[in-house]
């Protein structure tokens, strides 16, 4: 019996190790190829803690075992008392002030940590004229997106997050409807949009993302939110200094961005008489929390933050959004356009504008 | 009233079940209805696996597997985990003290039937329009926003079968402190009182937390309150630190017993006495005192701030050391021992590194600013399913196996229990060991789907596929239990030959009075010393035989939590406007409980003796 479970083990335990070392994840997502200064700290406090805990996990496993073999009633005999050993004083403080000492070896560090992470005073403080003021960022997570307004540039934008590399990033993060969470796994761990306050943290970002499989990095919402919790997903896009200080002045003048072409201008219409109300179309300003900012739709790589970028996808998210995200407050088509839904021509068109909202081309 | 209810007709069976207030039928009720929701909640673990075995699957809507993941949490905790528990320690304590009976009968049976009572109002959510689906842990923004009744069901249904658990605490206190057998000292209790008593404190000072932040959010739903409501000047946050408050110690009463569980069967089959067990009842009261200083890690990235996070995170990192006393108690233990591999000692030989691994992933995420990566991850799923599949589960199986001799009089079928082992044991490190990774690799938990090409399909595949052997191991157990029910072979005392405390001591089937005379306890493990004595009795006596008094059955239990139940239904429809008719249903049910309390308090029921001729006859006091 205990042959046959042991070997069920081995094979465990080996089918565990290829399965392991078969990959860490994708680079634009996982945590194990951290992307950025925390998630390496974050990274570096993982590899300590896994090497304490996996030295007390071999510690057990080879008293357990050696015990197993040794002490088996078959080995000892069938009708052996055993000596009624009452304890060991000695033992129990050899057991009690080791793991002290390897607890203290994990916890100085991240005690330091947890105070490095949470210093942010360097967002509000004075410059100097002619320096820039570190980039911060406020996010507002709402049901199923997320708004990033860049309060020291004055622009704004949504469900893509554009931040530059090598420098410190600071957010203010917070909730407008229920308790959502921030997370990009491969930059660095989470923190909570509350309903209630402001938390503020820092991320930085090591690389650009334009070499990544998609050119971004993925971010989750790590907070239960409702139905369409597992598809609040935004894209970070990591720009060097110089592409990020093009980008913010590109996005300055989104305000001028007019529709080319027939099928294009007819889109706009449409866009003006239905869709405006919410959506804005110019990346100029603070952000309206109502609903996404779609000044750069059109450099995005997602339609509704999880369907690939194509115009079917945004036909298709337009036609019945409750059939991609359920519980989304975007309105069914009927709600804004006089109780009808829109024509495929109307879709087409729609599209053709929205694709056409670029701060990049 | 009798323990040999066989000869009796069926309804007579089932009216003597529903007044009982033995604890040994009220075991036996905690035994069935934990296992009814267990297999509930089972059954909503295998439609999460088979949701996630592949990216972008349609087998259930997003809103619906919001539904049961949270009924799922809920369920487990607080209808299969916690009964369960309670079964083994009302079949075992009053034993293991050599006493009568708990020492309030009738609130034991009032506890059983809140119990049951909540948890069939909370999964009748089902049927009436929808389970709750804001998580187990409800947290309040999303709980306040959320449509329809199911929050409102987890309120009432929680704060209902909440209050039966308080209750039956609160009663196993008095028990342990009260009713133990002469020379029973603190320092000769077994484990699993030592444990049950500990556990107990803990749900007495767990338990009015939940109690008050389900009030508020009761009245938040219900009534027009605004405690968590941010834009009229509540606090969600106020919210997550009541449920944590409540919740940390929550795990310990749960696990605690579960380390009773397996205190007693280790020394048994390594037949050896407990190593260290000064320090086992200090680790076990350090970890129940610790347990209530570490709420906040389960809260690192709320936004407390460093200070906040860096004392919690050491706070919680402290735990690992009593618990580790444990572990290495265990070992030493079995080192020097006669090791019998039976089931139930199989399952603590896989208990002990189970446990130990997801303990390390818990001081892991101890690390406060690692566990900014790891919170709200499938790392965490990963590490309390290790907790609580790993160490309470894996002990309630045990128990199933260690204790049927005890409440039955009858042995489950060893190489089915083994092959049940097996199946079960492959299958959960198979669930979960994977899901560290999964984690790490980026997955969020509570997600109802996750889109392809991120590298998270395999591992999510092989999950189910142990999630599925888990299930087998499962029906594998009930067959074993329909079997042995078929064969109906009594199995006598001490049916292990190697029981060393009180509750093997007994002759069975156990009397309805258990012990005819109270037995004097001579030092730790009673039963063992009286056999190395060879005393073919088991046990010296404090006392004559005398006449013994004893309780008489009550339906008032019964009815008081039916008006609970009743009024329940009138506090979760008086919102709806076009319900006007629940106000009334709200007082009649008021009306019914506290009606059957003051019957219950103006009504003398001194109860009833048996005489020490009846004692002595050959039935020995069975009518």
């Amino acid at each position: 019996m205990m042959k046959g479970l042991k070997k069920w083990r081995l094979f465990a335990m080996l089918t565990a190790l290829i399965v392991f070392l078969s990959g860490c994840g994708k680079n634009y997502l996982s945590t194990l190829s951290p992307a950025g200064e925390v998630a390496k700290e974050q990274h570096n406090l993982m590899l300590l803690a896994t090497a304490i805990m996996t030295l007390v996990i071999l510690v057990v496993v080879i008293i357990y075992v050696l015990a197993l073999v040794k002490f088996r009633r078959k080995r000892v005999g069938e009708d052996v008392i055993p000596k009624q050993v009452e304890g060991s004083t000695k033992l129990e403080i050899l057991w009690t002030a080791i793991p002290i000492i390897l607890l203290l070896i994990l916890a100085v560090p991240t005690v330091a940590l947890t105070y490095k992470l949470a210093d942010t005073k360097a967002m509000d403080a004075k410059v100097a004229d002619g320096q820039n003021k570190p980039v911060t960022v406020n996010v507002t997570a709402k049901l199923y997106w997320w708004q990033f307004e860049y309060k020291n540039e004055g622009i704004v934008t949504s469900q893509e997050l554009v931040v530059p590399t090598g420098e410190k990033v600071y957010f203010n993060l917070t909730a407008g409807d229920v308790k959502h969470s921030f997370w990009i796994p491969a930059i660095g761990g989470k923190m909570d949009t509350n309903v209630d306050n402001v938390n503020k943290f820092y991320l930085t970002f090591d690389k650009e993302s334009k070499d990544l499989e998609d050119g971004v990095f993925y971010g989750k919402c790590a907070e239960l939110c409702g139905p369409s919790h597992a598809l609040m997903d935004f894209k970070v896009k990591t720009l060097s200094r110089a592409d990020f200080d093009n980008w913010v002045k590109e996005m300055k003048a989104s305000d001028k961005q007019v529709a080319t072409g027939d099928l294009e201008k007819q889109g706009e219409e449409i866009f003006k008489t239905s869709c405006v109300s919410c959506h804005a179309t110019s990346g100029v300003g603070k952000g309206t929390g109502l609903a996404p900012n779609l000044a750069t739709f059109g450099d995005r790589n997602r339609v509704a933050g999880v369907l690939d970028h194509n115009k079917e996808n945004i036909k298709k998210w337009i036609n019945d959004p409750q059939a991609v995200k359920p519980g989304n407050t975007m309105p069914q088509p009927e709600k804004i356009n006089n109780g009808k839904k829109f024509t495929d021509q109307e879709l087409d068109a729609l599209a053709a504008y929205l694709m056409g909202l670029s701060v990049e081309k | 009233m009798s323990s040999t209810a066989k000869k009796k007709g069926f309804g007579a069976t089932i009216w003597n079940y529903l007044t009982t207030v033995d604890h040994k039928k009220i075991a036996i009720l905690y035994l069935i209805a934990g296992t009814l929701f267990f297999v509930i909640g089972g059954i909503e673990a295998m439609l999460i696996r088979i949701q996630l075995a592949k990216p972008n699957n349609d087998f259930v809507s997003a809103g619906l597997f919001n539904e049961i993941i949270t009924m799922h949490g809920t369920t487990m905790i607080f209808l299969a985990a916690m009964p369960l528990l309670f079964a083994f320690m009302n079949a075992v304590v009053p034993l293991q003290i050599g006493a009568r009976d708990v020492a309030f009968p009738f609130l034991n049976s009032l506890g059983f039937w809140l119990f049951f009572w909540g948890g069939v109002f909370l999964n009748l959510s089902w049927l009436l329009g929808g389970a709750p689906d804001a998580g187990w842990t409800s947290y309040a923004s999303l709980s306040l926003a959320s449509p329809g009744h199911g929050i409102d069901f987890y309120a009432i249904g929680l704060q209902i079968s909440g209050a039966g658990t308080l209750i039956s605490g609160i009663n196993f206190i008095v028990t342990i402190i009260n009713m133990r057998a002469p020379g029973m000292t603190f320092m000769r209790m077994p484990l699993m009182t030592w444990t049950t008593f500990v556990s107990s404190a803990l749900i007495l000072f767990a338990f009015p937390p939940l109690t008050v932040g389900l009030f508020f959010m009761i009245f938040d739903r219900m009534f027009g309150s605004n405690f968590f409501d941010h834009t009229m000047g509540g606090n969600t946050i106020i919210w997550e630190h009541l449920f944590w408050i409540f919740g940390h110690p929550e795990v310990y009463i749960l696990v605690l017993p579960a380390f009773g569980i397996f205190s007693e069967i280790i020394p048994t089959f390594a037949r050896k006495r407990l190593f260290g067990y000064s320090s086992m009842v200090f680790a076990t009261i350090l970890i129940g005192f610790l347990g209530f200083m570490v709420w906040a890690h389960h809260m690192f990235t709320v936004g407390l701030g460093a200070t906040a996070n860096a004392i919690f995170a050491v706070a919680t990192m402290a735990i690992a050391v009593p618990t580790g006393m444990k572990v290495f108690n265990w070992l030493c233990t079995i080192w020097g021992g006669s090791i019998k591999v039976t089931t139930p000692m199989l399952y603590a030989l896989g208990f002990i590194p189970s446990f130990v691994a997801g303990g390390v992933t818990g001081v892991m995420q101890a690390a406060a600013p690692l566990d900014y990566q790891l919170h709200d991850s499938y790392f965490i799923v990963a590490h309390f399913h290790y907790v609580i599949v790993g160490g309470i589960v894996l002990a309630l199986l045990a128990a199933t196996h260690f204790y049927w001799p005890i409440m039955f009089n009858r042995m489950l079928n060893e190489t089915l229990g083994k092959i049940t082992f097996v199946f079960f044991f492959i299958g959960f490190h198979c669930t979960f060991f994977v899901q560290h990774f999964l984690g790490l690799m980026g997955m969020p938990r509570r997600v109802f789907t996750y889109l392809p090409n991120q590298g998270l399909d395999t591992y999510n595949l092989i999950s189910t596929v142990g999630a599925f052997l888990m299930a087998i191991g499962v029906i594998l157990l009930v067959i074993n239990v329909i079997i042995t029910t078929i064969k109906n072979k009594p199995c006598g005392r001490d049916p292990w030959g190697d029981g060393r405390t009180l509750e093997w001591a007994i002759e069975q089937p156990v009397p309805f009075y258990n012990f005819r005379q109270t037995p004097l306890v001579r030092g730790l493990d009673t039963y063992w010393i009286e056999k190395m004595e060879g005393n073919k009795e088991g046990m010296s006596y404090a006392e004559p035989v005398t006449d013994i008094h004893m309780p008489n059955n009550s339906f008032i239990p019964f009815v008081m939590v039916i008006g609970l139940f009743i009024s329940g239904f009138g506090a979760l429809y008086n919102q709806d406007t076009d319900k006007p008719w629940s106000l009334a249903v709200l007082i009649i049910g008021l009306v019914i409980t506290f009606g059957s309390m003051a019957v219950r308090s103006l009504k003398d029921d001194l109860g009833y003796h048996i005489s020490k001729e009846e004692l002595m006859n050959e039935k020995g006091g069975n009518k």
